[in-house]
């Protein structure tokens, strides 16, 4: 038997693990960006697919949140940075070896192409709508036309949005619960099936919805399969990922996880929208907030446990 | 040129003179240090064996902080030190989760801080405070590509660990043992 005691003399509670660094804005962002992600991949994916007028949710409607959705993202973002007056540094630079570099100029792209996607679709929710000077009907007329470009810039900009996010997490391999290459993936997963969930909520079409439910089963199944790959490799790894995955497997966030993420967030949402697809009368409000929400506390608890996941010495 | 430092861990008393030092020495503020003690008291009773380390950035060689920052801010200095320049710094925090050793601290000015073997006093031709200060003599700094070196001397002389050089980060504090 051995036993092991660290007494530490370290008189700062800010390097220590336990009072992780990255508090709620880091997930809420990556959450946001990730729904963000979602709606734009469907909606670049859409058009270039040339199928605009039997998906107009996917394609007109859900996008025009996405600028606002990105707005709260970046603010948050910007709430986490301790020097703020700074934040344009990242723009003097590109470092490919940083994740954090990538996302920033993604961003940069992605930002100001959902604000011309949402613009040239304003009509869409105010008919009316005039723009007011000249230069902005021209970019107007301009942009519709060169649609499919800008679709096909957005539907590839989007995914390294959406993978983006998980490998932020993935590339520190001072916290073994995120050194798994699997996060990528599995965030961007879960973008897009929140991406199909507020799709189905602005979506009016019967076949439409139909669609989008279809097409959330799957990403959710492919999640599922994503999650039960990570532990599996968690608990054929080190010491320091086996202690990483016990936080999710018995440890104390056992039953969040559990429950709201995979439960609430991905297995009841499934159900009820293969009943909805058996033809039984369930209202689309009920699973599109439940993927919501879980997509929401993966960012949580995967953003927390991880920092409480370290090297043991 | 390649600065390391290396600690005896059976000399060292754990009396925290170098955590005072250091924090006189670079105006660290209040509540914050840029290195500290560990105790690790190992085996059952009564056969109990104890190892006091003084522990600060390991200045890697590898270092997963470098790698990380999106401006550029953390970068490989002379000599292999890892400093981080404030005004570029935009206090993400990426750096700080990324290490290993839990060595950066969040300034409170806004950008992140850390230890930088004490290079503006070892250009001159000084030791770091933290290993000037050591009333036992336990730390030993220099240069590891000079054979001469104390650190060079020393580490031929004596059996050495580093932290978690499973992390892949090639650390260059070296724990005599």
């Amino acid at each position: 038997m051995r036993e092991e005691l660290i007494v530490s003399g370290r008189a700062n509670p800010l390097i220590d693990p336990h009072l992780h660094i990255w508090h709620w804005q880091i997930p809420l962002y990556l959450f946001l960006g990730g729904l963000a992600a979602g709606i734009l991949f469907f909606a670049g994916l859409y058009t270039i697919m040339g199928k605009e007028k039997s998906y107009p949710a996917a394609v007109r409607r859900a996008p025009l949140i996405v600028p606002f959705v990105l707005i709260i993202g970046l603010f948050a973002l910007l709430l986490d940075l301790k020097h703020k007056l700074f934040f344009w540094r990242l723009y003097t630079t590109i470092r490919l070896e940083s994740p954090m570099s990538w996302g920033a100029w993604v961003l940069m792209l992605v930002t100001p192409l959902s604000f011309i996607w949402a613009a040239i679709h304003i009509r869409e929710i105010f008919p009316k709508w005039n723009w007011k000077f000249r230069i902005l009907i021209i970019l107007d007329e301009f942009f519709t036309s060169q649609k499919r470009t800008i679709a096909w810039v957005m539907t590839i900009a989007s995914v390294i949005l959406g993978v983006y996010t998980g490998i932020l997490f993935s590339a520190f391999n001072a916290r073994p619960l995120w050194n798994t290459s699997i996060l990528g993936p599995l965030f961007l997963a879960s973008g897009l099936s929140a991406g199909a969930a507020v799709i189905m909520l602005f979506s009016k079409d019967h076949h439409e919805r139909t669609i989008f439910s279809k097409i959330d089963i799957v990403i959710i199944v492919v999640e599922l399969f994503l999650i039960i790959h990570m532990f599996m490799g968690f608990l054929a790894s080190t010491q320091v990922q086996i202690k990483a995955a016990e936080l999710f497997l018995g440890g104390p966030y056992t039953a969040s996880f559990w429950i709201f993420v995979v439960i609430m967030g991905m297995i009841i949402p499934a159900i009820l929208e293969v009943l909805e697809l058996k033809k039984f009368k369930i209202p689309i409000l009920i699973p599109a907030t439940l993927v919501l929400f879980g997509s929401l506390m993966l960012r949580f608890l995967i953003s927390f446990a991880g920092q409480e996941s370290r090297w043991l010495y | 040129m390649r600065y390391a430092m290396a600690i005896d861990t059976k000399k060292c008393v754990g009396c925290s003179d170098c955590v005072v030092a250091c924090q006189t020495e670079n105006s660290v503020p209040v509540g914050y240090c840029r290195d500290w003690v560990v105790e690790v008291t190992d085996g059952t009773y009564p056969q109990l064996e104890i190892e006091i380390r003084s522990e600060r950035c390991n200045q890697c060689d590898n270092s997963p902080c470098v790698r990380c920052c999106p401006t550029g801010a953390s970068h490989y200095a002379e000599g292999g030190i890892v400093l981080v320049t404030p005004n570029k710094c935009i206090g993400c925090g990426a750096c700080i989760t990324s290490c290993p050793y839990d060595a950066r601290y969040p300034h409170p000015d806004g950008y992140v801080d850390k230890c930088t073997f004490c290079i503006h006093r070892v250009k001159k031709g000084l030791e770091p405070a933290c290993v000037a200060a050591c009333p036992t003599k336990c730390m030993y700094f220099g240069d590891l590509d000079d054979p001469n070196s104390k650190v060079s001397e020393i580490l031929k002389v004596r059996k050495y660990k580093t932290l978690i050089p499973e992390a892949g980060t090639d650390p260059q504090l070296y724990f005599l043992i």
